[in-house]
């Protein structure tokens, strides 16, 4: 094996330098404030989680997963998810806490390295989950906390497509009836394979009608009327459920103001069996990749022996400051050079400037090797150097 | 005016069909697109901007948005696993993949190799088929691989077998049929949907009034 150059890091990890941070703490900040406003405080879990636990019920495919082994030869994964872990929080530490519970956070998460740029393998996700409501109360409150985030971050030209895994699995077994057929299908949603999902729907013995109802799947996207042509795909007990979930969670939104921001989608399927009712995305105008996800767990807490109903969203920070452009520019700074016989006067200096806000730096000159490269990286010199008494000019 | 969609085109065979395809969909496509020395083509006319890539590359440049539609193989989609949607059989450049040695040849008892340009798509299939088999991957001329004895058989396009055939091998299984797809951007899909729902629709009732 090479060994690595002193300037590598392992595959897919980033470094990020001063001004990266500072677009990224800004926008974690305000969506952080925004979160805490709506009630939803932040909690912290370890990076490292058990495998048996969390990595089981994580919505991360197995082969995203970090795993390590400890000390007892237990498996470890680095925390490719918050949702597992909260659930673990709340159905352990917090559990004798009344539901609904609201929680928020701000983490670094990890998936298994992957041979190409874009994807890195450690990013910072902020998101809330909803703890122990059923309703589509819940579901718009998640989504519109989820929007104004991202209005809070500075985004203001996104969508959401907002899809339903209940009327899709309702739809699939009306007509295919089995569960294996149904998996097949929804795989073919979930791959985002169209062709694919018509192929195989041309080999089903089904009558020419119910072809073309799973067919009409694939077009049922599009505003509020989208729920009426599905009412016509089918409108049974299952299905119909979901589609009245979707108007309450429409008619909620509209109280929010955000039905602008919003479409149906309802053969979104963005896991095999994870989610269990409302499904959305959020997407930025520029750029090629989803920027939050987030839906309805309805049977994970019950792995982790607290059976509540819940639902979440995820911001991708990495994704969000990539989609909002430009990096923050640098706050005015002033740089102090003072020798040490007048330390006393410059450090009085900068504390009035300091108190006002201002960014100040204090270098001591015997301490630069390069004044005229250092000086030249600031808007503002002051200089308290030698042994004449008197006010630093500052050079504007 | 809808927004303007970018499209990623495949250089070279499947190309000239591409753009036929478009045509006969009513998009008026400037003359300079056929001139396919120039990389990037503004079609100011059907709000569109094409560029020219190479066919494997169309799906790497559609997933990670820099250009919202593309036309690709399904030999390219299946080896590569892209997040794309499929949305559409534009049913042109039919092909298949298959499996061909050389007539007569078993596969070694000791280490069964197959060559292939898609070895991720060669070792599922044969995965699928219960048999081991070591696969080594090539950039071209895949039937060079039996002759000189790199491997006994190999997985490749074949279209009208001729090449096979020049070399002495012969066909042995088919893997898979391939045509070429419509893929998507899953972000420009939901965020250009109506320029794009009405592309889709004009290639399908070409495509499929061809097809029935």
């Amino acid at each position: 094996m090479t060994e690595p150059f002193m300037f590598e890091k392992p595959l897919g990890m980033r470094d990020t330098l001063p001004v990266l941070y500072e677009t990224k703490r800004e926008a974690t900040n305000s969506m952080q404030q925004m979160m805490e406003r709506w009630g939803y405080y932040p909690i912290e879990t370890p990076a490292l989680e058990y495998y048996d636990t969390v990595g089981d019920s994580s919505a991360i495919l197995d082969q995203q997963l970090f795993k390590l082994l400890d000390q007892q030869g237990h498996t470890l994964v680095l925390r490719p998810d918050m949702t597992a872990p909260i659930a673990r929080v709340a159905s352990s530490s917090l559990k004798d806490q009344p539901l609904p519970l609201r929680l928020s956070y701000c983490a670094n998460l990890f998936r298994a390295q992957q041979h190409e740029g874009g994807r890195p393998a450690e990013f910072e996700q902020l998101g809330v989950e909803l703890v122990g409501d059923p309703t589509a109360s819940a579901d718009a409150e998640v989504i519109a906390l989820m929007a104004e985030s991202l209005k809070a971050a500075g985004l203001t030209d996104f969508k959401l497509a907002i899809g339903h895994i209940g009327y899709v699995n309702a739809l699939l077994a009306d007509i295919v009836g089995k569960e294996e057929r149904a998996a097949q299908l929804r795989r073919y949603l979930y791959e985002k394979n169209f062709v694919g999902f018509k192929q195989h729907v041309k080999t089903l013995p089904v009558s020419s009608v119910d072809r073309d109802r799973l067919l009409r799947l694939l077009k049922l996207r599009g505003g509020i009327e989208t729920l009426d042509e599905a009412r016509t795909i089918v409108n049974n007990g299952r299905a119909a459920e979901a589609l009245d979930n979707l108007q309450a969670l429409y008619d909620a939104l509209e109280a929010y103001d955000l039905t602008d921001y919003i479409t149906f989608d309802l053969n979104l399927v963005m896991h095999m069996d994870y989610y269990t009712g409302v499904v959305f995305e959020g997407y930025g105008s520029t750029l090629g990749f989803p920027l939050s996800s987030g839906g309805r767990y309805d049977e994970l807490l019950e792995k982790f022996d607290r059976p509540a109903q819940a639902t979440g969203f995820g911001i991708r920070v990495d994704r969000l400051v990539e989609a909002l452009g430009a990096t923050k520019a640098k706050p005015e700074e002033t740089l102090i050079l003072f020798s040490s016989e007048r330390r006393k006067e410059a450090l009085t200096e900068a504390a009035k400037l300091r108190g006002r806000g201002e960014v100040v730096v204090l270098q001591d000159v015997a301490g630069a090797a390069d004044l005229d490269g250092l000086t030249a990286a600031y808007q503002h010199v002051l200089s308290y150097i030698g042994q004449t008494q008197g006010e630093g000019a500052r050079d504007e | 005016m809808s927004e303007q969609l970018t499209i990623a085109m495949p250089k070279g065979r499947i190309f000239d069909e591409a753009a036929e395809l478009l045509r006969q969909a009513g998009y008026r496509l400037p003359d300079a697109f056929d001139d396919s020395r120039k990389l990037i083509v503004e079609a100011p006319e059907a709000n569109m901007k094409f560029f020219l890539a190479k066919p494997t590359d169309v799906p790497t440049y559609v997933e990670h948005g820099v250009a919202d539609i593309g036309v690709a193989g399904k030999d390219v989609m299946l080896e590569d696993e892209r997040d794309v949607y499929e949305v559409l059989d534009l049913n042109i450049s039919a092909c298949y993949l298959a499996v061909a040695s050389l007539p007569g040849q078993t596969p070694s008892t000791i280490a069964p190799k197959v060559a292939s340009k898609y070895p991720k798509t060669a070792a599922k299939y044969f995965k699928e088929q219960g048999e081991q088999v070591e696969v080594i991957k090539l950039n071209g001329s895949i039937e060079l691989a039996p002759l000189v004895g790199l491997a006994d058989r190999i997985v490749d396009i074949v279209s009208t077998g001729g090449t096979l055939r020049e070399n002495g091998l012969v066909e042995t299984e088919e893997v898979v049929h391939i045509t070429s797809r419509l893929i998507v951007n899953p972000v420009s899909y939901r965020v250009k949907d109506e320029a794009i729902e009405e592309m889709v629709e004009r290639l399908a009732s070409v495509v499929e009034g061809d097809a029935e």
